[in-house]
C-alpha cells in the first residue's frame, strides 16, 4: 500500500486557533476568579451547567482537565502520584489525575483554580460520586449531588419527579453558596443559548454525512470542549455557527478531512487522548475516516427532551436521559441508527479500563451490530489517560487486520 | 451445636437448596444481587428471596460479555446465569448499586432466557427529603411490578408479617454477633460467615426459628465459656466470599469480633418498624442503615462508623478485604486509612480477585499484622 499519510492527514482547521484562544481566556478567567470576586464551581461533564452560567459562577470541569492532561501525555505521572496516595491503579484515570493534581498543582495548566463548591451529576457514572466526595473532603467546600437514576428501560414518573425536585434544590444550593438570587430572565436566556449551541453542535456532527466527510471524530474530540464547558454562552453559539458554516462549505466543495476517504467508521467510548494524532494517522493510512462517535454526540443526544420554553423544567429530564444513563440495548439502538445515518462501514470500540459504565456491555453491542448490520467491529483495549494500558504494536496490528476485514466486507479484498 | 451443618450445607450447595425448597413449597424463587434489596416485599409476595454471590466455578461464558477489568462478583453472578446453574430462578431483581452492577442488570436482561427481570432503581444519595420520597416511590413501584410479575396481591398485612420475620432474623444474628464479640472462641468465624450467608439463602420463616435456637444455645455456653486471649480483629469491605480468611486469621492467633460487610453487619443492622405504613418503613431502614460506599449519606460517615465499631468492639486492628475492580471501596480506602491511622487503629488491606492471594504469602502477612496489633 502506498503511504500517503502526509497529504492524507486532515488540513489544518483555522478554527482550532480560535477555539484555543477561547479556552485560554476561559481558563485565565477561571484561574483569576478569586481576584475578580467570582465563585468557581467544579462540575461533572454531564452536569447541568446552565444555572451556573446564569449566576455568573465559573464552571470548571475536572474531566476536561483530565482530557488535557491525557493529551499532553502527563497522565502517567499524575496517575502514579495518585497510586502513591493509596488510590488503586484500577480506578478511573481522570479521577486519579485530578485527585493527585489538586495536591501538587501539576498538569499542563498548573492545576485548576480551587473550587468554592462542587456539583456532581451521576448521569455519567458512579465514579464521579466517589471522586467528588474525595474533593469535598480535600477542599472542604459544599457538595451538591444531582442524582439521576439510570433509565434502564423507562423514564418513570418517579424518576421525573425526583430529578425535577433536585433541579429546584440545585438552584437553592447555588443561591445559598453564592449569596445571590438566580435571575430567571437570565436563566431563560442561558437555557435558550444552551439549546441553540446543542443544536449547532448536532449540525456540525451531521456535516459528516457528506462524502467525503469534512470533519472526523478526531476533530470533534477537539471542538467538543466548548459544548462541554461553555454551553449557555453567546460566545459558544457564535463559534459553533462559524464552525458549522465552514464545515458545510467544505462539505459542499467536497473537501474531506481525509481527502481520499474510502471507508467510514464509527468510534465508541472516550478518546485515547495521548494517541489522538497517532490513531488519526493510522486510520488515514487506510483511507478511513472516523465520521461519527458516541462520545461527542452525547452532548446533544437528549435534545429531544428539552423544552426551550421551560428549560429548567425539562432539563432535569434531558440530563437524566443522556446516552450513558440508559440500558445497553438502548445504547446499541443508538449505535445502529448512527451506523445508518452516517453510513459507517465498521465500528471501532475503545474498551476503556477507566470507564466501566461505558465499556461493560460493549461486547453485547458488538454482537448486536454484527447481527443487525453485518459490519465488522474492532475492540481496542486501552485507557483514556493512562498510557500504561496502551500497546502501540498491538493496536497497530489490530487496526491493520480490522481494515482488511472492512475491505473484505465491502468486496474489495 | 445444632443447625451449624444446615447453615453450612445451604451455603455450599445453595442451588440444591433452592431447587429443593421450590419443589417442596411450590414457591417462586427470586434472585437478587445486593443487600439493599427489599426482601420483605419478595416474601410478602409469597416468593423466596435468594441472594447470588458469584461463583466458585470456572468462568467460561461470562468472559464474552465482560472485560477483564470487571470484578469477580459480577462476573461470577453472570456466569451462574449464563451456565443456567441458577435456572431455578423465577425472576431476578437488580437494585441499583454500582456501575458494574448497573451493566450486569442490562446484560442479564438481554441474555438470560429464564425468569423475569426487574430493576429497583434506588436513589444514590440518601440524605435529602426528595431522595427519601423517591426511595419510597421506588419501593411502591417495586411492590406493583412484583405483584404483576407474580400475579399476586401484596397486602400490607403480608408486608408486616415479612417485616416481623426479617426483624427476628436480624435480631438473632445480632445476638449471635454480640455473644461472639465477647467470646469469639465459642463459634468459629467460618460458622459465623455461614450463618449470615445462609440467612440470604434459606427459607426465612424456618431460618428465624433456627437462628433463635442458635442464639439461645450460644447464650447457654457463655456461663462456662471462660476467657481466651486473642487478638481482636474487625473485618471490613464489600462482601466476604472467602470463608478461608476467617480460619487463616484464627490460625494466626486472631479472632474476628465484628465486621462491616454487606454479607455481615450491614445486612442485619437496623430493624424495620412494622407499623401502619410498611413500605415507608422498609424505605426508612434502607435510608438509615449503615451505608454502602456506592451510596452517599455524608463525607466521612463510613470512617466514623468503622472507628466507632473498632472502639466499641475493642478491636485491635482492621483488616480490609478489597475486591479487585470494586471502585466504590477502592475510592474510600485512602481516606479510611488516613482516619484510622489518625485514630491509632492499625489496618491491613488484602486484595481479592476471584480467590485469595497465594496462601503462604497471605498467611505471612496476616501473621505479621497480628504481631503488630
Amino acid at each position: 500500500m502506498t503511504d500517503h499519510t502526509q497529504d492524507n492527514e486532515k488540513k489544518a482547521v483555522n478554527f482550532e486557533k480560535r477555539m484555543r484562544d477561547i479556552m485560554t481566556t476561559y481558563y485565565i478567567d477561571a484561574k483569576t476568579a478569586r481576584q475578580n470576586h467570582k465563585k468557581v464551581a467544579w462540575i461533572t461533564s454531564g452536569g447541568p451547567v446552565e444555572p451556573l452560567i446564569a449566576m455568573d459562577i465559573i464552571p470548571v470541569y475536572p474531566e476536561n482537565h483530565g482530557a488535557m492532561i491525557g493529551a499532553s501525555k502527563m497522565g502517567v505521572d499524575l496517575c502514579k502520584k495518585a497510586e502513591e496516595m493509596g488510590y488503586s491503579s484500577d480506578l478511573c484515570s481522570y479521577a486519579r489525575c485530578d485527585i493527585s493534581c489538586a495536591t501538587v498543582n501539576g498538569g499542563p495548566i498548573g492545576g485548576l483554580p480551587e473550587p468554592d463548591m462542587l456539583v456532581c451529576c451521576n448521569n455519567i457514572c458512579g465514579t464521579v460520586l466517589k471522586w467528588y466526595e474525595v474533593q469535598a473532603r480535600y477542599f472542604k467546600v459544599p457538595l451538591f449531588i444531582f442524582d439521576t437514576p439510570i433509565v434502564h428501560t423507562e423514564f418513570t414518573p418517579e424518576i421525573k419527579t425526583y430529578v425535577q425536585r433536585q433541579m429546584e434544590e440545585y438552584v437553592l444550593f447555588l443561591e445559598g453558596v453564592s449569596g445571590r438570587k438566580l435571575d430567571w430572565d437570565r436563566m431563560m436566556e442561558v437555557g435558550r443559548l444552551s439549546v441553540e449551541a446543542q443544536m449547532l453542535w448536532q449540525d456540525i456532527l451531521d456535516t459528516t454525512i457528506s462524502r467525503p466527510s469534512p470533519l472526523s471524530a478526531f476533530d470533534a474530540f477537539f471542538f467538543l470542549a466548548l459544548i462541554v464547558t461553555l454551553r449557555g454562552t453567546r460566545e459558544t453559539v457564535d463559534f459553533y455557527q462559524g464552525l458549522r458554516d465552514e464545515m458545510r462549505r467544505r462539505a459542499s466543495e467536497g473537501q474531506g478531512a481525509i481527502p481520499r476517504e474510502r471507508y467510514r467508521l464509527l468510534w465508541d467510548n472516550l478518546p485515547i487522548w495521548y494517541r489522538l494524532k497517532w490513531l488519526s494517522r493510522e486510520f488515514a493510512k487506510h483511507d478511513a475516516c472516523l465520521v461519527a462517535d458516541t462520545y461527542t454526540s452525547a452532548w446533544c443526544g437528549s435534545l429531544k427532551y428539552v423544552d426551550p420554553k421551560d428549560f429548567l423544567g425539562s432539563a432535569a429530564e434531558s440530563y437524566a436521559r443522556i446516552y450513558l444513563n440508559q440500558g445497553v440495548d438502548q445504547m446499541a439502538e443508538t449505535i445502529l441508527s448512527m451506523i445508518d445515518k452516517y453510513g459507517a462501514d465498521g465500528i471501532v470500540m475503545h474498551s476503556n479500563r477507566s470507564c466501566k459504565p461505558y465499556s461493560f456491555g460493549q461486547y453485547d453491542i458488538q454482537k448486536i451490530v454484527q447481527r443487525e448490520r453485518g459490519i465488522p467491529s474492532l475492540m481496542l483495549e486501552a485507557d483514556m489517560c493512562d498510557e500504561r494500558s496502551f500497546s502501540e504494536a498491538q493496536v497497530q496490528t489490530r487496526i491493520d487486520a480490522f481494515m482488511e476485514m472492512i475491505r473484505a466486507n465491502k468486496g474489495e479484498a | 451445636m445444632n443447625h451449624l451443618d444446615e447453615y453450612r450445607q445451604a451455603v455450599s450447595e445453595s442451588a440444591d437448596y433452592a431447587r429443593q425448597l421450590k419443589k417442596e413449597s411450590g414457591r417462586k424463587i427470586i434472585g437478587y444481587t445486593c443487600s439493599y434489596t427489599p426482601e420483605e416485599v419478595i416474601m410478602a409476595a409469597g416468593a423466596h428471596p435468594m441472594r447470588l454471590f458469584g461463583t466458585k466455578q470456572h468462568i467460561s461464558l461470562a468472559d464474552s460479555h465482560l472485560q477483564s477489568y470487571c470484578c469477580s462478583v459480577v462476573r461470577g453472578i453472570l456466569e451462574e446465569g449464563l451456565s443456567r446453574r441458577v435456572d431455578y430462578l423465577d425472576g431476578m431483581v437488580f437494585p441499583h448499586t454500582c456501575d458494574t452492577m448497573q451493566r450486569l442488570s442490562d446484560i442479564w436482561r438481554m441474555n438470560i432466557p429464564f425468569g423475569f427481570h426487574l430493576d429497583i432503581i434506588l436513589p444514590v444519595k440518601l440524605n435529602t427529603a426528595s431522595a427519601k420520597d423517591y426511595m419510597i416511590d421506588v419501593l411502591k413501584k417495586f411492590r406493583d411490578d412484583l405483584s404483576r410479575k407474580l400475579n399476586v396481591e401484596i397486602s400490607d398485612d403480608d408486608l408486616q408479617k415479612a417485616i416481623t420475620t426479617m426483624n427476628a432474623i436480624r435480631r438473632s444474628i445480632r445476638t449471635i454477633y454480640d455473644i461472639r464479640s465477647q467470646h469469639p472462641h465459642l463459634l468459629p468465624g467460618e460458622d459465623l460467615y455461614n450463618i449470615v450467608r445462609a440467612s440470604m439463602i434459606m427459607d426465612r420463616v424456618k431460618l428465624a426459628g433456627m437462628l433463635a435456637e442458635t442464639a439461645a444455645e450460644l447464650q447457654k455456653m457463655v456461663a462456662g465459656a471462660g476467657s481466651v486471649s486473642v487478638k481482636r480483629i474487625l473485618l471490613a469491605g464489600g462482601m466476604c466470599n472467602q470463608p478461608d480468611v476467617y480460619t487463616m486469621i484464627e490460625e494466626a492467633g486472631g479472632a474476628i469480633v465484628w465486621d462491616d460487610f454487606c454479607t455481615g453487619a450491614r445486612y442485619f443492622t437496623g430493624l424495620t418498624d412494622a407499623g401502619n405504613n410498611p413500605v415507608s418503613s422498609i424505605g426508612e431502614r434502607l435510608m438509615n442503615r449503615v451505608v454502602c460506599p456506592a451510596k452517599h449519606t455524608d463525607l466521612d460517615g463510613r470512617a466514623q462508623h468503622i472507628i466507632r465499631l473498632a472502639k466499641e468492639k475493642n478491636a485491635g486492628g482492621v483488616i480490609f478485604l478489597m475486591f479487585k475492580f470494586c471502585d466504590p471501596h477502592a475510592f474510600d480506602y485512602p481516606y479510611l486509612k488516613e482516619y484510622l491511622e489518625k485514630a491509632g487503629i492499625p489496618l491491613l488491606a488484602v486484595e481479592i480477585d476471584d480467590s485469595l492471594p497465594a496462601g503462604g504469602q497471605l498467611q505471612t502477612r496476616l501473621e505479621a499484622f497480628l504481631e503488630m496489633v
